[in-house]
Parts: C-alpha cells; sequence; structure tokens
C-alpha cells in the first residue's frame, strides 16, 4: 500500500509546470499512472507529492505535420497509438510495438509520454522509436528543449534526461527514408503479455543493386536501456545485404548488448537470443528470393 | 462519481485505489482482488467505458467519471446481461474468482467489437487469466454472447 501523498490535479500545462517547481525534489507527474503506482506500491519511491496530468487536453491526441512528422503527445495512450490510422499509415510496426505492450486494459491506461519518461529497459516502445530516429519535447518553466532518444535520451535504468521541474511533452517521428522497411520482433517463450526476454526493432532501406542505403537496429531488454546497435548497423551500411552481412550486424548486436540475467534466461542465453532475433528481424525485411 | 449508473459522492484520500473504493466503502465485493500489479484482471472495470485494472486506477482520476463494475451487468430487476447468460450455459467459470472479471472484460469487448473474431477475442481477453484453465468455455461463451446479440 502506497504511502500517503497530495495529489494536485493539474489544469493545463503551466499549472503543472508551476506545481512542479513548488514542490521539487518531493514532486512526481502522473499521467496514466500505471507505472508510479507500482513503484509507490513498494516503496520504491515515496513522493510527498503527485502533479496528476490527466486534465490537460492540449498533452492529448496524435498528428501529422505537412512534413509527414508524426507527432505523439505525451497523453496519448497505448490504445490510441496502436489503434490510430496515423500511427498505422507512418509505420505500421510502430502500431505494433504499441500494441505489444501487456494488456489491453493496461494499454488504455498508460501513456505514451509516460512510457519513455518512465525508461523501463524491457518496454516494447523505447526500442522502436530510437529505430525511426525519435525526438522528444522536454519542456520546463525556463524554456523548451527537443531532444533525440538516441544517445542522450535514457540514462540508466528508469532514468532519463528529463530533470526535476521538466515535464516530456511529446514524443517525434519523421518520415521514413523512401523504400524503408521497419519491424518490431519481441521474443516472448512465456506468456503474450509478458515482458520480453530481448526485442529488437529494425528499419532497413535498399537500392536497386540490394545495398543498404540506411539501416537501424536497436535493442530492447538487452542492457541497462533500450539503445542503437550503432556497431550493427555500421556493419550493413552501403554493403550488400545478403546472410553474410546479416550474420555480421547480428554477431555485433549481440557484443553490444549487456542483459540481466533474471527467470527470462541467463546473460549468455539472451546474447544468443539478441543474435538471432536481429537476424531474423532484418532477414523479415528483405524479399526471400534477395537473400543470397 | 457515477458507479453502475448511480451517482456517487465521496470523499476519499488521494493515495487511495479504485478497487479499496469500490470494496470496501462502496462495499461492491464483486470486482476482486487478484495479483495487485495489473495483471490477472481478476479487478478489471470500465472507466468512461474503457476496461482498466482497479489494482492500478487511482480512485481521483474517476472524479466525475462513470465507473462499471460486474454489480452493474445485469438490469436493475435481476435479469442477466447476454454476456452472463452465456458463461451460464457455456460452463464458462469453474471455481469463479476470475468470473466478475471475465464478465467486465467480455462486456467491453462486445461494446467495442460486437462481432469479434477467434483471434480478437483471445488477443482482447489476455489479461484475464484463469487458474482453472477454463479458456475454452470462455471463448466459447464470448462467441456465443456476440452471436445472441448479433440476432437480437
Amino acid at each position: 500500500v502506497s504511502a500517503a501523498y497530495d495529489y494536485h490535479h493539474a489544469a493545463d500545462l503551466d499549472d503543472a509546470l508551476h506545481l512542479l517547481a513548488k514542490y521539487e525534489g518531493d514532486a512526481f507527474a502522473m499521467a496514466g499512472g500505471t507505472s508510479l503506482v507500482l513503484m509507490m506500491d513498494n516503496g520504491l519511491i515515496r513522493p510527498g507529492h503527485i502533479v496528476g496530468l490527466r486534465g490537460i487536453t492540449a498533452l492529448r491526441g496524435i498528428e501529422q505535420g505537412t512534413n509527414g512528422r508524426l507527432t505523439l503527445r505525451a497523453l496519448a495512450t497505448h490504445r490510441d497509438a496502436e489503434r490510430s490510422p496515423l500511427v498505422r499509415s507512418h509505420c505500421p510496426a510502430l502500431a505494433e510495438a504499441f500494441a505489444r505492450v501487456a494488456t489491453v486494459r493496461i494499454r488504455n491506461q498508460a501513456t505514451v509520454g509516460g512510457n519513455l519518461a518512465h525508461a523501463d529497459p524491457a518496454q516494447d516502445p523505447p526500442p522502436m522509436l530510437l529505430a525511426l530516429d525519435g525526438e522528444v519535447d522536454i519542456v520546463s518553466l525556463s524554456g523548451r528543449r527537443t531532444v533525440p532518444l538516441d544517445g542522450s535520451f535514457f540514462r540508466g535504468m528508469f532514468e532519463t534526461v528529463v530533470a526535476d521541474g521538466e515535464l516530456l511533452t511529446a514524443i517525434h517521428v519523421p518520415p521514413l527514408p523512401d523504400g524503408a522497411r521497419a519491424t518490431y520482433v519481441k521474443f516472448l517463450p512465456r506468456t503474450v503479455d509478458d515482458y520480453a526476454t530481448v526485442a529488437v526493432a529494425a528499419v532497413l532501406a535498399r537500392d536497386d543493386d540490394g545495398r543498404c542505403t540506411h539501416v537501424r537496429i536497436a535493442l530492447g531488454a538487452a542492457g541497462p536501456v533500450a539503445f542503437r546497435a550503432h556497431a550493427a548497423e555500421r556493419a550493413l551500411a552501403g554493403r550488400p545485404v545478403d546472410e553474410r552481412a546479416i550474420a555480421d550486424a547480428a554477431d555485433l548486436a549481440a557484443e553490444a548488448s549487456d542483459p540481466i540475467a533474471d527467470l527470462r534466461g541467463s546473460v549468455a542465453y539472451k546474447r544468443q537470443m539478441v543474435r538471432v532475433w536481429t537476424a531474423r528481424a532484418l532477414r523479415s525485411l528483405i524479399p526471400r528470393a534477395a537473400v543470397a | 462519481v457515477t458507479v453502475n449508473g448511480s451517482p456517487r459522492s465521496l470523499e476519499i484520500a488521494s493515495e487511495r485505489l479504485l478497487i479499496d473504493v469500490l470494496r470496501e466503502d462502496l462495499g461492491l465485493t464483486g470486482t476482486k482482488r487478484g495479483c495487485s500489479i495489473g495483471v490477472c484482471g481478476a479487478c478489471s472495470v470500465t472507466v468512461d467505458g474503457e476496461l482498466i485494472s482497479a489494482c492500478l486506477y487511482p480512485a481521483v482520476f474517476a472524479d466525475g467519471a462513470a465507473v462499471g463494475t460486474v454489480e452493474g451487468l445485469a438490469e436493475p430487476d435481476g435479469r442477466l446481461s447476454p454476456v452472463q447468460n452465456a458463461f451460464i450455459e457455456n460452463g464458462g467459470f469453474q471455481c469463479g474468482i476470475c468470473t466478475p472479471g471475465q464478465l467486465v472484460a467480455a462486456t467491453a469487448l462486445l461494446s467495442e467489437q460486437p462481432r469479434p473474431t477467434e483471434a480478437e477475442i483471445r488477443s482482447y481477453m489476455t489479461g484475464n487469466l484463469c487458474r482453472c484453465t477454463g479458456y475454452q468455455r470462455i471463448l466459447r461463451s464470448i462467441e456465443s454472447a456476440a452471436a445472441a446479440s448479433g440476432n437480437a
């Protein structure tokens, strides 16, 4: 059972930022609440104040700009994202990554912004958003900054660059390069609502000769944070995407991973699964006949 | 807050969860506490029509909203809903502890998608566990409820 806290219903974004500033150091922002409730129930955090964001209507919704950029506002739920025609037409694999999270009940309550801010390394959307070159808007009373997910956003397990007094307000996803295809694969040997044993998000485009012109490989549940496997990407860039190149990339992805041993497997097993599922993800992005 | 169609007014501590307010303050013990971490589905209820886990839902979120629990499925005169009847006719429960959640979830599914495919039922109902493992009959019950309301 959670320790007592004061709940402050923020009327708008400005109100929320003032409340966070007022109670700085003793406040958490709550969107859907699925993660915070569990963390408070377990005594992992004991804030004196919760700033409730759900009344901030300006932070809801999903839209696509004239430049083709997709924007998911922080309070869009996972269910909103998985069912949004805009998300599906932008990138079906992104809709799929949101749909793979837990169960309908969680996806009705949990928000896309909260998912990133929670920074659970085994969550589904982060690797897909990393592979799609996603970036986030972070707002405070002193201004707004836009931070790419790759490299700088996730700082550690349950830790991001979002500082006290700041709020993550939106996720932006640029249009995919011409001809690029994307996939999200989640290795689930136990139950379909489980966390991934390992997960791989990949985006790949090839020229007419079958050479890789664009590649992104991002891993989930393979380290303290979701991350891009840059060395694996470099192994493919400019090369014909054949079995040898795929095997090289898969080896490098496994080498880059730093999973924890838990009930889903040992470190060595999970590394091997990163190798297997990276190769499968990449193969799924090219027509069968084109794999030499 | 409106609970099963009746307006209710109550003052609660901000850290309390919807499941406890329903069970302890409102006496609606049909909503069961199972895993307490949003996995098992025994505490499935709807808020403004959306299925959620009452064990993960701060009660303050329901301020001004319409909450639906298993107690609200039947008609006020006691006539059971099509989903409830289908579960009885098809043996959709064994020990019964998961049944309130199964009924609420199945009802939410059919209001979103009145004629779901078997795959859609399986996908939507993934989060409602039955430790008796009576899943085939739960599936058949929902299919039968969908068919029944389709004929009506």
